[in-house]
């Protein structure tokens, strides 16, 4: 293990010398929106993610968000395990019915100000789900939405560029 | 007489239903089924409502042999009374059908929540009169006994259920799931749906399994109505599963490590992880590749010049993967938190037929490639790595060693791949002729059935689809593997500690939206 620490002090980071072309835009888009937490709350940015309902692929792609290559936490930005310390909430799914009271819990249990990004394209009305006796249709039908993030899932970048437009609106 | 042709010759064959056979049986002949399963002959594969129905797939595990049996009527024998892994799939018969599997002996709500508005979706649905009786957990009793009740919200960025402890001071006694918080009615939705819809609705059952689900309901509509798909399009969907299933064992051991504290391996392995995913978006356009595999072929040929990006993302792991392999091997630390961990007794796997890694972990060897032999895994050539000590490090070991067999599958693909319509191999996307990579469906003009088991990275998922005449969907049921894992799980956590559920349920990592549908 020490070997693998060892060259890992060494070797460049993933997250700089990425081959991919979007590394550069990416650093920069993750720099925007701590400079935009930084400016309008003052601190970091706690965001606390609830799946209402979701296939899981969307919680896939937040996930990766924490991997190296985006490594949210550098930025100020963190996922927090209470709504009570979250200052935004990250919904994803439909809003199944069977999760529409531990969603709306949810939002009660979060302090104000607040705000409310609903992910994927089945949290803006259902999407492939609407319609179904058992989904409420989007995030909007249960508690106000700031933001829609589309995509199915969104792509890690999407989502840094959703949140960064929040900011910038708030 | 092999047991299930036993069975087989005592019940009246349905016409096309493929590949393998259907018969509509009495009362008697269903019980004789049941027997099967308690004297260990055969595993059931899944047991789903229909209309005026109850059907039920049977696996003989010496010979790979499947059968379905079907009861008519509004009643039928419970399975679960004498054979445990089907209670659950009994409780949601009667949620969402409302018949009445007789002796069934935990007759509690499991999907139905009482939140729907309707009762008995799929059957003759009935509106629902006000809310729900809470739900009662099973009784615990004994002195010093407390509850710590979970979620359904979770800490983490994770899937809703709820999981009721009761604990002895550090120690679990019981551990009881309540599941169905994600319960999307997707069945209903497929019904009427046209074959492209309920595709991409497939795809949707859980995120994590979208080209294994694909490809699942795709094989059945394909068996259904006999279309062979292109040569090229067997070999990118095998290509595609095997990505899939590298993705995910290197999130779960990087998430079963993160559990035990040790971030170096959650760091390490989401890197591979995320390679693997920027491989998969280079060569089919989407990182999970969603709606890529269609029902006839794929919906789009490989990208131009990606099969190198395959070929560094393999030498990357070839390369990388040792030391980490290492790391989790000699980290006392880390294996004094998965060793031991979580024990799931051989007997309890074979019981409940698990697959995946949870089964392979205590030596059910079973996997869908092999047994269901579907194509291109007949030509390829892996092995399926099985272990015994049932605990979290076995499972862990499982993802390990099934890793280095997708390395050596993606490889054998990109070398033996088909060619397509463009002399170079590759077309570019999009621009393939059809025919090439998606055979034409026509429209069946009669009823007709099909099934197929898939292996996803997690275990086989059964599918089981009638088609109407005019090609649109009368009945699909989709079968998660998490049905027969989630009930293990409220086992093997028995007797740990409850810091150690966390752990054990990462190197389950069961479905909550496959299961609850
Ligand atoms: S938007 Fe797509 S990926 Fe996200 S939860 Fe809905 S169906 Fe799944």
């Amino acid at each position: 293990m020490r070997r693998l620490l060892l060259k890992n002090l060494l070797r460049h980071p993933v997250t700089e010398t990425a081959p991919e072309p979007d590394g550069a835009a990416l650093a920069e888009l993750a720099a925007n929106l701590d400079r935009a937490a930084r400016r309008k709350l003052g601190r970091s940015l706690a965001i606390r993610e609830v799946d209402a309902g979701s296939c899981n692929g969307c919680e896939l792609e937040i996930h990766a968000l924490n991997n190296a290559f985006y490594d949210l936490e550098r930025f100020g930005l963190r996922f927090v395990a209470s709504p009570r310390h979250a200052d935004v909430l990250l919904v994803t799914g439909p809003v199944t019915k069977n999760m529409r009271e531990a969603l709306a819990r949810t939002y009660r249990a979060t302090p104000d100000p607040k705000w409310v990004v609903a992910v994927g394209d089945c949290a803006v009305n259902g999407g492939i789900f609407a319609g179904s006796y058992a989904v409420e249709g989007g995030v909007r039908s249960v508690i106000p939405v700031d933001l829609h993030i589309k995509g199915c899932p969104p792509t890690p970048e999407d989502l840094l560029k959703g949140l960064l437009a929040l900011l910038e609106g708030i | 007489m092999a047991p299930l042709t036993d069975i087989a010759t005592k019940g009246r064959k349905v016409e096309g239903h493929r590949p393998w056979p259907r018969v509509v049986v009495t009362k008697e002949v269903w019980r004789l089924a049941i027997q099967e399963f308690v004297e260990a002959r055969a595993t059931l594969l899944g047991l789903w409502g229909d209309t005026g129905a109850a059907h039920m797939a049977l696996l003989d595990e010496a010979s790979n042999d499947i059968l379905v049996v079907t009861v008519e009527g509004r009643e039928f024998p419970s399975v679960g009374k004498l054979h445990p892994p089907a209670i659950r799939l009994e409780r949601t018969i009667r949620d969402l059908y409302g018949m009445n599997p007789v002796g069934l002996p935990d007759t509690r709500p499991w999907l139905d929540h009482g939140v729907w508005g309707v009762k008995h979706p799929l059957g003759a649905r009935k509106r629902s009169s006000g809310p729900a009786a809470p739900y009662t957990f099973l009784p615990v009793e004994g002195e010093g006994l407390h509850q710590i009740p979970v979620g359904p919200v979770h800490a983490g960025i994770i899937e809703p259920g709820h999981f009721r402890f009761t604990a002895n001071g550090e120690t679990v006694v019981r551990l009881e799931e309540r599941l169905g918080y994600v319960h999307k009615g997707i069945e209903s939705l497929m019904t009427g749906a046209s074959i492209d819809k309920a595709a991409q609705l497939a795809g949707r059952v859980s995120g994590d399994s979208t080209v294994a689900y694909a490809l699942a309901f795709s094989r059945a509509v394909e068996a259904a109505l006999g279309v062979e798909v292109p040569p090229r399009a067997v070999w990118l969907r095998a290509l595609m599963a095997e990505l899939e299933r590298l993705a995910n064992h290197f999130g779960d051991i990087g998430a079963i490590c993160n559990d035990a504290s040790f971030s170096l391996m959650y760091a390490e392995c989401g890197i591979l992880r995320e390679r693997t995913l920027r491989a998969s978006n280079a060569c089919f356009g989407h990182r999970l590749m969603r709606d890529r595999v269609v029902p006839g072929g794929v919906a789009a040929d490989l990208a131009k010049d990606c099969v190198e990006g395959l070929r560094a993302l393999v030498e990357t792991v070839r390369r990388r993967f040792p030391e980490l392999i290492e790391i989790y091997d000699n980290t006392a630390s880390l294996q004094d938190r998965t060793v031991t961990t979580g024990y799931l007794s051989p007997s309890l796997a074979r019981e409940f037929g698990a697959g995946g890694y949870v089964g392979r972990a205590s030596g059910r060897a079973f996997d869908a490639r092999k047994a269901a032999a579907y194509p291109p895994y007949g030509e390829l050539d892996f092995t399926v790595p099985v272990f015994d000590k049932g605990d979290v490090n076995a499972r862990v070991w499982v993802r390990i060693r099934e890793i280095e067999q997708s390395l050596a599958l993606i490889e054998q693909i990109i070398e033996r791949l088909p060619k397509g319509a463009s002399p170079d191999g590759a077309s570019p996307k999009g621009t393939s002729p059809m025919g090439t990579l998606r055979a034409d469906l026509g429209t069946p003009g009669e009823v007709r059935e099909g099934i197929a088991l898939v292996e996803t990275f997690r275990g086989d998922v059964l599918v089981s689809i009638r088609i109407a005449a005019d090609g649109t969907i009368a009945r699909c049921h989709l079968r998660d593997p998490s049905w027969f894992q989630w009930p293990l799980l409220e086992a093997v956590i028995e007797g740990n500690i409850v810091a150690d559920f966390p752990l054990c349920n990462k190197s389950f990592n069961c479905s909550y939206s496959g299961h609850d549908l």
